[in-house]
């Protein structure tokens, strides 16, 4: 089918472009991600390319003119194909104008710069060609929802560096590299793209940690032996939504909790937003004046008896439930997040990535170390559930028994010495979140209300935050939030 | 099906075009009266004569470069080395004429000769008459290159050999003239150039053996089976045109393949072989191409660097279990 080249937005800012120089002329074949033509920006000469395959049928616009965003400057269609409706279209105006309106929409909604990555990432391979061809991609939330498995930005290495406390043991790789690269044989890459499954979460078992064939495939059968579970709740649905259905399901406070919840798997859909000028000098500022990542703490007290009083009420009614002050805490930490989406967040080269769930990374203690296994779209789950898996995580995790998938990729780690008795504490941020929450013990302490001295159930928290990401008044929001919830945990209710 | 040697078959093979098309003839040294260093060219003087059997002074130049003229005016010659390590000297004849001679004539002069004759690694005849030089001859287009390595596909390949128009080398295994097999007794068996064989069919990885390197991968196959890995051994036979779909269909299958030859690995076979394997089905690989090859040095005279020098069973074994990342 021909299809119409538009003048591709390759800045931030850029409005119009000049067509400085074309690469192809008409008649030459041309495929997806190949370079179609220069480009003269607002800020650079940058080079066009194909987003499809097929032949430069008709060239446009000649090099040297300057045309608006959107408008056709090319058609790549079949050798023999009928392009005549298209070039009168493009010809009208008609076309220009729809094109920069749906380039606009989808700059607004994130989804514009993963169909250029896209591009680029197929010139290298038929593997990402099948990659883009294969349906299940859309189930694959950790990725970019069109890039798919061979397009997935490398993620730091996830280093469990909570709690000021040595990171637990790793598996040998999450198959990267000290460059953060991604080791994965082709056919396991490609085979993941098939199947759907997030590279990222898991560990490769070959040299170096190389993602190789039989770890997909202990993967592809873990996938089928949970999607068989799912299909015996009553009420499940498919295991992983698009991301869309994921957006329309970050409200959870305004829909009541079904009796029986979807199964939330793999790491959490997000946008990334190119960093801007400000962002960037902040973060290099900031990087150069403490480590790599620029913390800053944010300590607040807060008033837990109507927390305390829910628990009880909650544990009364139920001898079987055994909730927590950390299962409410986390609930109530992930619906602040979804109000706070610059806290559930992470630094990127380039970005700063918005997570569109708050999949929280629970700090566990174990033998010689720690390890944060993590509750996926805690801000969708119920106390009662959070608090299961929660037991459940952190008992396989004792036990050594967690897969990578379940303490890789939180996007907010919470960390509780409150048992221990400690009063309050700070926590290193497990990167590439952007903040940890260090929790204290509750305790009755001496407040003063209303010009009067009383008892009060008291709970001292620290947040550490990214300040590439956070800036104070953002985290001390989030954190305002937080408080507000557990001072009045009937919020949760609304 | 007869059981018999390869240097039967081969004897055979002759045999039967010889009768079949009186334009054939033999040409080599001690081909005739000795009836061969290797006694593959047995009773083929008593049967067709000085004419057609010819024994050759020692000077490969000089009776390959007869050959060549012989086939360009018509005649079928088959040129015997005693081994292949005798061809060096005849390689301006075989890449110079017999391999442009179509191209450079514009067509008008086909060149249709076997040079055929012994190579690969032979038993403690040290450097210069121990080792394999079918990359020498497949770098060039123009010509056919083929290595047997079973009695059967020594028989059916030799006879199409003969009956194709372009030059072809022809590699037999020294160490295999003796190794028996069932030959088909049909009475004009041939096996097309160009078509691979799988010589034992698996579904864990692919070992792409040539000549000596076929049984070696088959005893290896074995081996593996009792470990639980089931391997395909691929037999491209014909080495140039090279039969990729067959082999790029297994890796497709396994993901994963060992390439196995005598000659030493630079700029091999098996280097072309791996770097098709990489263009052609990249996506497939589970784990890097893996050669092993003969040793990137001169062979040893000494019988136990000898064996050091040549792929065997425990090696090739290593090498699947490798890219199977099983150690």
């Amino acid at each position: 089918m021909a299809t119409q080249v538009v003048m591709p937005k390759l800045s931030p800012t850029m409005e119009e472009g000049q067509l400085s120089r074309w690469l192809k002329n008409e008649g030459e074949s041309v495929s997806v991600g190949e370079p179609l033509a220069e480009i003269d920006t607002d800020k650079a000469t940058m080079e066009a390319q194909a987003l499809t395959t097929g032949v430069l049928r008709k060239i446009l616009v000649p090099a040297g003119q300057t045309v608006p965003l959107g408008q056709v400057i090319a058609i790549i269609g079949e050798p023999d194909e009928d392009i005549a409706d298209l070039i009168s279209k493009a010809e009208s105006g008609a076309a220009g104008a729809e094109n920069k309106k749906s380039i606009e929409e989808n700059v607004e909604s994130g989804q514009y710069g993963a169909q250029q990555e896209l591009a680029k990432i197929v010139a290298d391979g038929a593997r990402t060609q099948a990659t883009i061809q294969g349906a299940p991609l859309t189930s694959d939330v950790g990725a970019e929802p069109e890039a798919g498995a061979a397009g997935q930005p490398p993620a730091p290495p996830p280093t469990s560096a909570v709690a000021s406390a040595v990171p637990a043991a790793q598996p040998s790789g999450n198959g990267q590299r000290g460059d953060g690269r991604l080791i994965v044989s082709p056919i396991a890459a490609r085979m993941a793209a098939e199947a759907g499954i997030n590279l990222q979460t898991l560990a490769g078992s070959g040299p170096g940690g190389r993602i190789v064939k039989r770890d997909i495939e202990t993967a592809i059968s873990n996938q089928a032996q949970a999607q068989q579970q799912t299909a015996q709740q009553p009420l499940a649905e498919a295991p992983a939504p698009p991301p869309a259905a994921q957006a329309q399901a970050a409200q959870p406070i305004a829909q009541p909790a079904p009796p029986q919840q979807p199964e939330i798997e793999g790491a959490s859909a997000y946008r990334d937003e190119p960093l801007t000028t400000m962002r960037s000098t902040i973060a290099r500022r900031l990087t150069s004046s403490i480590g790599p990542v620029p913390h800053f703490f944010l300590t607040t007290e807060i008033e837990m008896d109507r927390t305390a009083e829910l628990r009880r009420s909650l544990n009364e009614l139920d001898k079987e439930t055994k909730i927590s002050f950390n299962d409410i805490i986390v609930k109530v930490a992930a619906v602040a997040l979804i109000q706070h989406p610059q806290v559930n967040a992470s630094f990127q080269e380039k970005a700063v990535r918005y997570y569109e769930r708050a999949d929280i990374g629970v700090a566990v203690a174990i033998e010689d170390g720690l390890i944060t296994p993590i509750i996926r779209g805690a801000d969708q789950k119920a106390v009662g559930r959070i608090s299961r898996e929660v037991r459940e995580l952190a008992e396989r995790a004792r036990n050594r028994k967690l897969q990578p998938n379940e303490y890789t990729g939180a996007t907010f780690s919470i960390s509780n010495l409150g048992m221990l008795g400690i009063d309050e504490f700070t926590a290193v941020i497990n990167p590439p979140e952007a903040a940890i929450l260090a929790i204290g013990a509750v305790q009755p302490k001496p407040v003063v209300r209303e010009g009067e001295v009383m008892v009060r159930q008291m709970m001292r928290v620290t947040m550490s935050c990214d300040h590439r990401v956070i800036d104070g008044a953002t985290g001390a929001q989030f954190l305002q939030t937080f408080k507000k919830i557990l001072e009045n945990p009937l919020l949760l209710m609304i | 099906m007869a059981v018999i040697t390869i240097r039967e078959a081969l004897n055979q093979a002759m045999r039967e075009e010889m009768r079949r098309d009186e334009n054939v003839f033999l040409m080599g040294e001690e081909v005739a009266a000795y009836q061969g260093a290797y006694k593959v060219s047995k009773g083929l003087l008593e049967e067709f004569g000085e004419k057609r059997v010819i024994d050759s002074p020692i000077t490969e130049l000089g009776f390959a470069g007869l050959g060549v003229g012989a086939a360009m005016v018509g005649l079928r010659p088959v040129i015997e080395f005693m081994t292949f390590n005798f061809s060096i000297l005849a390689t301006d004849q075989i890449i110079n004429s017999a391999a442009k001679m179509l191209y450079m004539s514009g067509g008008q002069y086909k060149v249709p000769i076997v040079f055929r004759g012994p190579g690969g690694s032979a038993y403690q005849v040290s450097s210069q008459h121990s080792q394999a030089l079918e990359s020498w001859f497949a770098h060039f287009p123009g010509v056919k290159v083929v290595m047997p390595a079973t009695a059967a596909d020594a028989k059916g390949l030799l006879k199409s050999a003969i009956r194709d128009d372009d030059p072809v080398i022809f590699i037999e295994q020294e160490r295999m003239y003796g190794s028996k097999g069932e030959v088909p007794d049909e009475a004009d068996f041939t096996i097309p150039l160009g078509v691979a064989d799988v010589k034992r069919e698996g579904t864990d990885a692919t070992i792409v053996a040539r000549s000596l390197m076929v049984p070696i991968a088959l005893k290896a196959a074995e081996e593996l089976e009792q470990q639980g890995i089931s391997c395909e051994v691929v037999d491209p036979r014909t080495i140039r045109p090279l039969d990729i779909e067959t082999i790029i269909n297994s890796v497709k299958k396994t993901n994963r393949v060992v390439i196995a030859e005598e000659s030493h690995p630079f700029c091999g076979v098996g280097a072309e072989i791996s770097a098709q394997i990489m263009e052609r089905a990249f996506d497939y690989l589970d784990a890097p191409v893996k050669r092993l090859s003969g040793v990137d040095a001169p062979m040893p005279y000494a019988r136990n660097l000898e064996k050091l020098a040549l792929p065997d069973v425990a090696r090739m074994v290593a090498a699947v279990r490798e890219v199977s990342y099983l150690d």
